[in-house]
C-alpha cells in the first residue's frame, strides 16, 4: 500500500512528511515538488508516475496533499482516503490551510499514525477518533474507558458509542438536492440529473435501530408485492420516483437493502450523511433560462436573458444568481434589469445578476449592451454557458420521506416519543444554459 | 498556543539549545523541545545528533510525548542502530502495558523500526499481541506481521507468524479479519515462490464474506481485493459469491464500489454469457458506475479510466448512459479528456446525433489538447458509425472554416482517415482542404495532406504544383512528411506520366542521393527500380487497392485488457499498463481472467496458442500418473476413456518437468539440444555395419533411431527399459530392450499406451517369453497399429506408456519419431503436388536447416543418394530441379492419419571434391566429420504442427 504521505504548501515546502515504507526515500519529496508543483506545464492528471514511483495528489486551496507508492495499489482507495483524511483534519481544526496545518502538525502526525498503519487505512471515523485523539492528549482514562475506546475503534458498530442519553429524543432530516442541467440555446435539455443526499442529525438515546422509508419505485413495488394491491399502496405508488442509484452511509445494512429493499441502520450520534441518490427521470426544473445574444458589429454585443420560474406560485425561491459570461475584451457594459441587482464584474469576466426572492410562475429579464475593444487576435471568443444558482424549498426530483421509525428496545421510549423534523431543499448544481 | 512557531527557529546554536531543553526537568519544556525536533525533521533538517537525548524522553506517562518520541525513533533508528537498542526495553515494557492503546502503539512502532537487533526483540511481543484479548491490539499486530515480513521474510515463516495470521482470518472482530487479509495479501505478493499463502477455500470465503458486511469501508476494500483473486470452482459458486458482493455496489465509498465491480467483472467470466443471471448483474453494474461520476474529480478520474476498460470488455453495459459522459464546463481537464474517450467508445447509430453536436461544441473550447481530441473524436465517429460519416465530414468542414490553426490541422489528419475508410466519396471537399495548405506546420497534418493530394492526384489539377511547393524544403521536413511526399509524387507520376517526369526524378534523387535516412533511401531505390524496369508492375504496387481501416481504433489488446480487468481500481487500471510495467521487482503472478466453462471458440484458440508456445517439452512425469492410473493394465488394447488432457501437466511444464526428465532418463537426453528430440546417433558399430550394407546393396537400410533409456533401473525398481520405434514394410513396431538389474526374476509383463495424437495402440499383447532372470536382458518387438483412440498430445508425438510386471506398474513418457507414421503410398502425382503446393498458404510453410550432413558417408554423395535414402523411409521424391547450381528436391509424405506433407529440399553442396571419391569413403567417415552441407527444408502442410516432428525425422534419417 502507500509508502508515504506528504503535505506541501503552494511553494512546495514540506509541511508534513510521513514515510511508512523503506522504498520511499527523501528524494521522493523533492521529485514531487520538482515534477508536479513546480512543473512548467500544468499537470494533467492527479496520478503521476516519476521514475517508477507513483504520486497521487489532491490540491485544495493552497495545499498539496500527495500520497506516494511504488506498488500497484488500489487507486480509488488512495483518493478516497486522502479525501477522508482532509475531512477528518478539517473537523479537528477547520479549514485546511498552511497556517492551520503548521499550527496542528503534532496532531496531524498523531492522526496519521492512527488512521494509516504501514500504508493501510484504518478507522477514519471522525467521531471515534475524537474520543481518543485530542489536542490535549489523552486524559488518564479508567480501564473501562480504555477498553470502550478500543472496542469502538474496531467494533461492529464503530460509529456509535454506548450509553448515549438525551432528555429529549429528537431527529432532523434534511433532504438536499442538487439539480444539474445542461440546456442548449434552443431550450432543449441536453442532460439533467438530480444528485440528492439525506443528511440526518440524530439526538437519540441508547442504540436505536432506525427504519427509513422513501417513495422509491423499487421499494414501493416491493412493498406492493408483499402487501398485495391494497388501495393505499396504489395511491402512494403514483407519486413514487425512479431512483437510478443510491449509496448509503456505512451504518446502513446493505445486504438487507439488497434483499428486502428496506433501509435500516443504527445511526451515529449527531450529524451524518445517511444516503446519496441520483435521479434522471421526471425532474421538475425550477428555472428556465432563455438567452438571446446578438453581435452588433465588431465592437458591440447585445445580450438579453429571460428567466422563468417554474413551480407552485405559493413557494419562494431564494438566493437566485445568474452569471452571464462576457468576452475577454469587454470595455464597458450597460445593464437594465427588471428585478434584483446586476453588476458587471470585470475580474470575473461576467455579469452577475442577483435576485433575493422570486415566487413561482414568474418571469424576469435582464438586457445588457456590451462594448468591446477592437482586437487583432483572430481567436474567437468561445461563449461559456450561462450558469445559475438558486435555492428552492422542495425536492425537484419528487423525493419524499415516507417514514422514519425508531426502535430502542432497551430504553423505554417509543417511536412516538421521538420528535422528528423533515426539510426539503433544492439547490442548483451545475445549472447551465449554452448561449 | 500554536505549533507553527516550531517551524521558524533557524538559529545557529539550535541543536545545542535543543539538547539542553530536552534534558530539562520540566515536562512541559521537554515536550516543547521534542516538538521542535519533529518540526526540524519534517522540513528536512538533520537532527539525528539528538538521538540519545530524545530517547531519554521515552520513559513517560504522557502519551502525546511518547508518540512524538516514537515518531522520531522511526525516522532515525536506522542511522543510529546501536543507540536504538536503548529503546528496546521501553518497547518491550510498553507491550505489556495494561492500556491497550499503549500496547498497540508499541507494537506498531516497533514494526516500523527497521533495525535487525530490534527486530529480534519484536518476535515475542508480537506473538503475544497477535493473541491479545483486545481487538485493537490484534488488528495492529496483524499489520505488524506484514511489516516484519518486509524486513525479514524468513523470520516470519520460521516463527510461525503466518499460521497465527491465518488464524486471525477467523477472528470474531471484522476489523482484525480485514487487516489480516491485507497483511496476507501483501505477503503473498511479495513471496518469491508465487505460491499462495492464503488458500481461499470455501470456508475462508464464507468468513470473509461475513466480515465484509461488518467491517469498515477500508476493510471492505481489502477483503474485496483479496476475494477478486479467488477462483470459484464452478458457475454456481461464482454466482453465490456475486450475490453476496452485489450489495456493496450501494456503498458510499467509491473504492468499495470499484473493488466490488472488479470481483463481479471477473466472476462473470465464469458464467454463461447470455444467462439471466449475467444479464441482471450487468443491469446492476451500470448505475453505480454512473454515480461515481458525481464524486470528487480525482475519484472521477480513476473511475473514468476504469469505465474505459469496462466498456471495452462489455460494450453493452453503459450503452444507454451516453449523456452522463457529456463534458461539463468546469470539469478539470483530465476528467474532460477521459470523458471524451468514453463518449467515442459508446458512440453508436442511436446516439450519434447528440454526440456530434456535443463534440462540435467542445471543438470551440479553449484548451488546445481537449479541442484536438474533440476534433479527432469527430473523425473517429465518422469511421465508426457509417451513417454519420456525411454529417461528420460537414462538421469537420465547418471547423476548418474557423481557420483556427490547430483545429484545421487536426481536422485534416482525421479527414485522411475518413478517405481511407470511404474511398471515392467525399473528394468534393479536397479543394477546401487545399486552401489551407499554407497554414499546416505540423508534420502529421502535412503528411496527411500530401497523402490526400497523392491519392487523388488525378482529380486535382494543380497537384504537381502543390507537391512541388513542398519539395522545396524537402530536407527540412520531418521523415514522415518526406516519405509521404516521395510516395505521393510517384503516385502522381504513375497517374500523369507525361508532365511530371521531371518532378519524379527530382524527388528520387533527393531521396536516394541527398538523404541519409535509410528508410527514405530504401523506399526511393525501390520506386526507382520499379519505375525503370516495369512501370506496369509499379502501377500495380504503388496504386494497389488499400485495405479498409478498422472501425475501432485505440482498443486495448485483448489479453492486456483481460489482465487489466483483473486489476480494476488499482494503479494498473489507471495507467492502462500491467503492474510489471511500473512496479519494481516483485510483481507477483500475472493475473488472467478465468476461462468460461462453456468453452467458446475463442477459448480453445487461446488454449492452442498456449500449447504451441511450449512445443517440445515433455510434461512432468508425475503429472502423467493420475492420467495413466485410469487405464486398466490387464485389459485388452482398447484403452478406456481417460479423462481430460493433462491440463495439470501443461501448467507447470517448466517447473519440475524438465528436471525430472533430465534426472530420470539419464545423460543421453541431457546431452541432446532439446529434450524430446531423439539424440543423434553416435557412430556405433551397428551404424557402421549398416552403412556398409547400404553401399553394397543399392537400397538404403531402414532408418530407426537408436534406442534410448525410457525407464532407468532406479525408477523401474530394477527393470531398465530402453527402446525405439521403427517402421518396416508398413508395420510400426516398438522395439524394447528389457534389462533386469534387480536381484530376483521378473515376470508377468503387460503394456498399455495412453491415448495419443496418432491413435497408436498395441496390435498384440506384449509377449515376453520367459521370466526375466536377474542381470539378463531381452529384446521385444511390439507391433503397433494406428487404430486406437486419438487425443492431441503436446508435443504431438508424445506417448505415455505404462508397463506392468510382477514387481509394480511403471509409467513413463516417450517421444515417437515422426517417420514411423510415413505411409508407403505417400507418393503424390506431380501435377497434384504442384497444385497442392500452390494451394497451401505460405504461412503454413515452415523452414528448417539440417546441418553437417556427412556427404561422403552414407551414399549421400549425390542428390539421388539422398532421395534413395529418404525413400526407404517413405519420403518420396516427386521432382528434382537445379537452380543456380543448387539441387532442389520436391518430396511428398503421407502420414497415417491422412495428413499430407510436401517438402522442398535444397541441397547446397559442401566440399564437392571428395564427394565423388568413393575410394576414400570409409576413410573419410571419420576424418571428414566437418564436411558440411546446409539443407533448406521447407515444409508445406495443412497441419503445421507436425513440422517439428517431420524436421526431426529428416534430420535423423539424413544423419543416419
Amino acid at each position: 500500500m502507500l509508502g508515504g504521505l506528504f503535505i506541501y504548501n503552494h511553494k512546495g515546502e514540506v509541511l508534513i512528511s510521513r514515510v511508512y515504507r523503506d522504498d520511499i526515500g527523501r528524494n521522493a519529496v523533492d521529485a514531487f515538488r520538482v515534477n508536479v508543483i513546480h512543473a512548467r506545464q500544468q499537470v494533467r492528471s492527479p496520478v503521476t508516475n516519476i521514475a517508477r514511483t507513483s504520486f497521487f495528489h489532491i490540491k485544495r486551496a493552497n495545499i498539496w496533499v500527495a500520497a506516494v507508492t511504488k506498488q500497484n495499489v488500489n487507486a480509488s482507495q488512495v483518493f478516497e482516503f486522502l479525501l477522508k483524511m482532509l475531512e477528518v483534519m478539517s473537523s479537528y481544526f477547520g479549514k485546511i490551510s498552511e497556517e492551520n496545518v503548521k499550527n496542528n502538525f503534532v496532531l496531524i502526525y498523531e492522526l496519521l499514525d492512527e488512521i494509516l498503519d504501514f500504508g493501510y487505512p484504518q478507522n477514519t471515523d471522525t467521531g471515534v477518533l475524537k474520543t481518543f485523539i485530542t489536542q490535549q492528549g489523552i486524559k488518564t482514562a479508567s480501564k473501562e474507558e480504555q477498553s470502550q475506546i478500543t472496542s469502538q475503534v474496531t467494533g461492529q458498530i464503530g460509529w456509535r458509542r454506548e450509553g448515549i442519553k438525551y432528555r429529549r429524543n429528537e431527529l432532523f432530516l434534511d433532504v438536499i438536492e442538487y439539480v444539474n442541467l445542461l440546456m442548449s440555446p434552443q431550450g432543449q435539455v441536453l442532460s439533467a440529473h438530480v444528485a440528492g443526499k439525506v443528511v440526518m442529525k440524530s439526538y437519540l438515546s441508547g442504540m436505536p435501530e432506525c427504519k427509513f422509508g422513501i417513495n422509491d419505485k423499487i421499494v414501493m413495488d416491493a412493498k406492493m408485492d408483499v402487501a398485495g394491491s391494497s388501495d393505499e399502496s396504489q395511491r402512494s405508488g403514483k407519486t413514487s420516483i425512479a431512483i437510478d442509484d443510491c449509496q448509503f452511509h456505512q451504518c446502513v445494512k446493505l445486504s438487507k437493502f439488497e434483499t428486502e429493499h428496506s433501509i435500516s441502520f443504527v445511526p451515529p450520534d449527531g450529524e451524518f450523511e445517511l444516503m446519496r441518490y441520483r435521479t434522471t427521470k421526471d425532474i421538475s426544473l425550477p428555472f428556465r433560462v432563455i438567452p438571446l445574444v446578438r453581435e452588433v458589429g465588431r465592437t458591440k454585443m447585445e445580450v438579453k436573458v429571460v428567466i422563468k420560474s417554474n413551480f407552485k406560485p405559493s413557494l419562494l425561491a431564494q438566493k437566485i444568481e445568474v452569471r452571464i459570461p462576457t468576452p475577454l475584451n469587454t470595455s464597458g457594459v450597460q445593464l437594465i434589469c427588471m428585478k434584483g441587482k446586476a453588476k458587471y464584474k470585470a475580474s470575473e469576466n461576467a455579469i452577475v445578476w442577483k435576485i433575493k426572492r422570486m415566487g413561482g410562475m414568474k418571469e424576469s429579464q435582464i438586457s445588457a449592451e456590451i462594448e468591446l475593444l477592437q482586437t487583432d487576435t483572430k481567436k474567437k471568443w468561445t461563449r461559456p454557458p450561462i450558469s445559475m444558482n438558486f435555492e428552492v424549498p422542495f425536492a425537484p426530483s419528487g423525493f419524499k420521506v415516507r417514514y422514519l421509525k425508531v426502535f430502542e428496545s432497551k430504553l423505554n421510549y417509543s417511536d412516538h416519543d421521538v420528535i422528528k423534523w423533515v426539510r426539503y431543499i433544492g439547490r442548483s448544481g451545475l445549472y447551465e444554459t449554452r448561449c | 498556543m500554536t505549533d507553527s512557531k516550531y517551524f521558524t527557529t533557524t538559529k545557529k546554536g539550535e541543536i545545542f539549545e535543543l539538547k539542553s531543553e530536552l534534558n530539562s526537568d520540566k515536562k512541559e519544556k521537554k515536550k516543547e523541545a521534542v516538538k521542535k525536533v519533529i518540526a526540524s525533521m519534517t522540513v528536512g533538517k538533520d537532527v539525528s545528533a539528538l538521538f540519545p537525548d530524545v530517547v531519554n524522553c521515552m520513559q513517560t506517562d504522557n502519551l502525546e510525548l511518547k508518540k512524538l518520541v516514537y515518531l522520531y525513533l522511526m525516522n532515525y533508528a536506522k542511522s543510529q542502530p546501536d543507540m536504538a537498542i536503548m529503546a528496546v526495553n521501553t518497547f518491550v515494557k510498553d507491550c505489556e502495558d495494561p492500556n491497550p492503546l499503549i500496547r498497540a502503539l508499541a507494537v506498531r512502532t516497533m514494526g516500523c523500526i527497521r533495525v535487525d537487533k530490534i527486530t529480534e526483540y519484536l518476535c515475542e511481543p508480537l506473538r503475544k499481541c497477535l493473541k491479545d484479548e483486545d481487538p485493537y491490539v490484534r488488528k495492529t499486530a496483524a499489520i505488524c506481521v506484514a511489516k516484519l515480513h518486509d524486513i525479514n521474510a524468513s523470520m516470519v515463516e520460521d516463527q510461525g507468524f503466518l499460521d497465527q495470521l491465518k488464524e486471525l482470518l477467523s477472528d470474531s472482530n471484522p476489523m482484525v479479519v480485514a487487516n489480516a487479509v491485507a497483511s496476507l495479501t501483501e505477503i503473498n505478493e511479495a513471496s518469491s515462490s508465487g505460491q499462495p499463502l492464503m488458500e481461499l477455500n470455501a470456508a475462508t470465503m464464507n468468513k470473509l464474506l461475513t466480515a465484509l458486511n461488518e467491517c469498515t469501508e477500508w476493510g471492505q476494500v481489502f477483503i474485496l481485493d483479496a476475494l477478486s483473486q479467488y477462483s470459484p470452482k464452478d458457475e454456481r459458486e461464482a454466482q453465490s459469491i456475486c450475490e453476496r458482493i452485489t450489495p456493496r455496489l450501494a456503498h458510499a465509498n467509491a473504492a468499495v464500489v470499484l473493488s466490488a465491480v472488479k470481483c463481479l467483472m471477473k466472476f462473470m467470466e465464469l458464467m454463461v454469457s447470455d444467462s439471466e443471471f449475467v444479464k441482471n448483474l450487468t443491469k446492476k453494474l451500470a448505475p453505480p458506475l454512473v454515480t461515481l461520476l458525481s464524486s470528487e474529480p480525482e475519484v472521477q478520474y480513476v473511475a473514468l479510466r476504469n469505465i474505459n476498460l469496462i466498456v471495452q470488455k462489455r460494450p453493452d453495459l453503459l450503452k444507454h448512459e451516453m449523456k452522463v459522459f457529456f463534458v461539463k464546463y468546469n470539469d478539470p481537464i483530465y476528467v474532460k479528456l477521459e470523458k471524451l474517450d468514453i463518449m467515442i467508445r459508446l458512440a453508436s447509430e442511436a446516439n450519434i446525433v447528440q454526440v456530434l453536436s456535443e463534440l462540435k461544441e467542445y471543438a470551440t473550447e479553449v484548451d488546445v489538447d481537449f479541442v484536438r481530441k474533440a476534433v479527432r473524436a469527430i473523425g473517429r465517429c465518422a469511421i465508426k458509425v457509417e451513417t454519420s460519416a456525411e454529417r461528420c465530414v460537414s462538421t469537420l468542414l465547418d471547423l476548418i472554416q474557423t481557420k483556427v490553426n490547430y483545429v484545421v490541422q487536426e481536422a485534416i489528419v482525421v479527414i485522411k482517415d475518413i478517405f481511407r475508410k470511404y474511398p471515392n466519396k467525399y473528394e468534393s471537399i479536397i479543394s477546401t482542404l487545399c486552401e489551407n495548405l499554407d497554414t499546416l506546420d505540423e508534420p502529421e497534418a502535412r503528411a496527411s495532406m500530401i497523402w490526400i493530394i497523392g491519392e487523388y492526384a488525378e482529380r486535382i489539377d494543380n497537384a504537381d504544383e502543390l507537391l512541388e511547393s513542398f519539395l522545396e524544403g524537402f530536407h527540412d521536413e520531418n521523415t514522415q512528411v518526406q516519405l509521404q511526399l516521395l510516395t505521393a509524387i510517384v503516385k502522381l507520376f504513375l497517374k500523369r506520366p507525361t508532365d511530371t517526369q521531371e518532378l519524379v526524378q527530382q524527388v528520387l534523387s533527393l531521396a536516394t542521393q541527398d538523404s541519409d535516412n535509410p528508410d527514405l533511401r530504401d523506399r526511393g531505390f525501390i520506386y526507382w527500380r520499379l519505375l525503370s524496369t516495369d512501370p506496369g508492375a509499379a502501377k500495380e504496387v504503388v496504386l494497389a487497392e488499400k485495405p479498409l481501416i478498422a472501425e475501432e481504433t485505440d482498443l486495448i489488446e485483448p489479453t492486456l485488457l483481460d489482465e487489466l480487468i483483473c486489476h480494476i481500481a488499482s494503479l494498473a487500471s489507471v495507467y492502462h499498463k500491467p503492474p510489471s510495467a511500473f512496479v519494481e521487482g516483485r510483481t507477483g503472478l500475472r493475473r488472467a481472467l478465468p476461462k468460461s466453462s462453456g468453452g467458446s471458440d475463442n477459448d480453445s484458440a487461446g488454449d492452442q496458442q498456449q500449447q504451441q508456445q511450449q512445443p517440445t517439452v515433455i510434461p512432468n512425469q508425475d503429472s502423467l500418473i493420475p492420467d495413466l492410473l485410469n487405464m486398466d493394465i490387464n485389459a485388452p488394447p482398447v484403452v478406456p476413456t481417460a479423462q481430460s488432457a493433462f491440463s495439470g501437466g501443461t501448467l507447470d511444464l517448466l517447473g519440475g518437468g524438465l528436471d525430472s526428465l533430465l534426472g530420470g532418463s539419464g545423460a543421453e537426453v541431457g546431452s541432446s539440444p532439446a529434450p524430446g528430440i531423439p539424440p543423434v546417433a553416435p557412430s556405433s558399430t551397428a551404424g557402421l555395419l549398416g552403412d556398409i550394407f547400404g553401399i553394397t546393396s543399392s537400397s538404403a537400410p531402414v532408418y530407426s533411431p537408436p534406442k534410448q533409456i525410457w525407464l532407468p533401473a532406479n525408477r523401474g525398481k530394477g527393470m531398465e527399459i530402453t527402446g525405439t520405434f521403427s517402421r518396416k514394410n508398413g508395420v510400426i513396431s516398438m522395439d524394447l530392450t528389457l534389462h533386469n538389474k534387480a536381484m530376483q526374476p521378473i515376470t508377468g509383463f503387460a503394456i498399455q499406451l495412453n491415448k495419443n495424437s496418432f491413435g497408436i495402440t498395441p496390435a498384440a499383447p506384449l509377449n515376453v517369453p520367459a521370466p526375466l532372470a536377474p542381470n539378463q536382458s531381452i529384446d521385444v518387438s511390439l507391433i503397433l497399429s494406428t487404430s486406437g483412440p486419438v487425443q492431441r498430445m503436446d508435443p504431438l508425438t508424445n506417448l505415455q506408456v505404462a508397463i506392468k510386471n510382477s514387481v509394480d506398474v511403471f509409467y513413463f513418457a516417450t517421444v515417437m519419431p515422426m517417420h514411423i507414421f510415413f505411409c508407403e503410398d505417400g507418393a503424390m502425382d506431380k501435377r497434384v503436388f504442384l497444385s497442392t503446393w500452390k494451394d497451401i498458404p505460405s504461412q503454413n510453410e515452415v523452414q528448417f536447416n539440417i546441418e553437417n550432413i556427412n556427404m561422403n558417408a552414407d551414399g549421400l554423395s549425390t542428390t539421388d543418394g539422398i532421395s534413395n535414402k529418404l525413400q526407404s523411409s517413405n519420403i518420396f521424391t516427386i521432382a528434382k530441379r537445379n537452380v543456380e547450381g543448387q539441387d532442389m528436391l520436391y518430396q511428398s509424405i503421407k502420414l497415417t492419419n491422412g495428413i499430407w506433407v510436401l517438402t522442398e529440399l535444397k541441397v547446397q553442396p559442401g566440399n564437392t571434391t571428395i564427394v565423388h571419391d568413393s575410394v576414400n569413403l570409409t576413410a573419410s567417415f571419420k576424418c571428414k566429420q566437418n564436411a558440411s552441407a546446409f539443407d533448406d527444408l521447407s515444409l508445406k502442410s495443412r497441419a503445421t504442427d507436425v513440422a517439428q516432428g517431420i524436421f526431426e525425422a529428416f534430420d535423423g534419417i539424413l544423419h543416419f
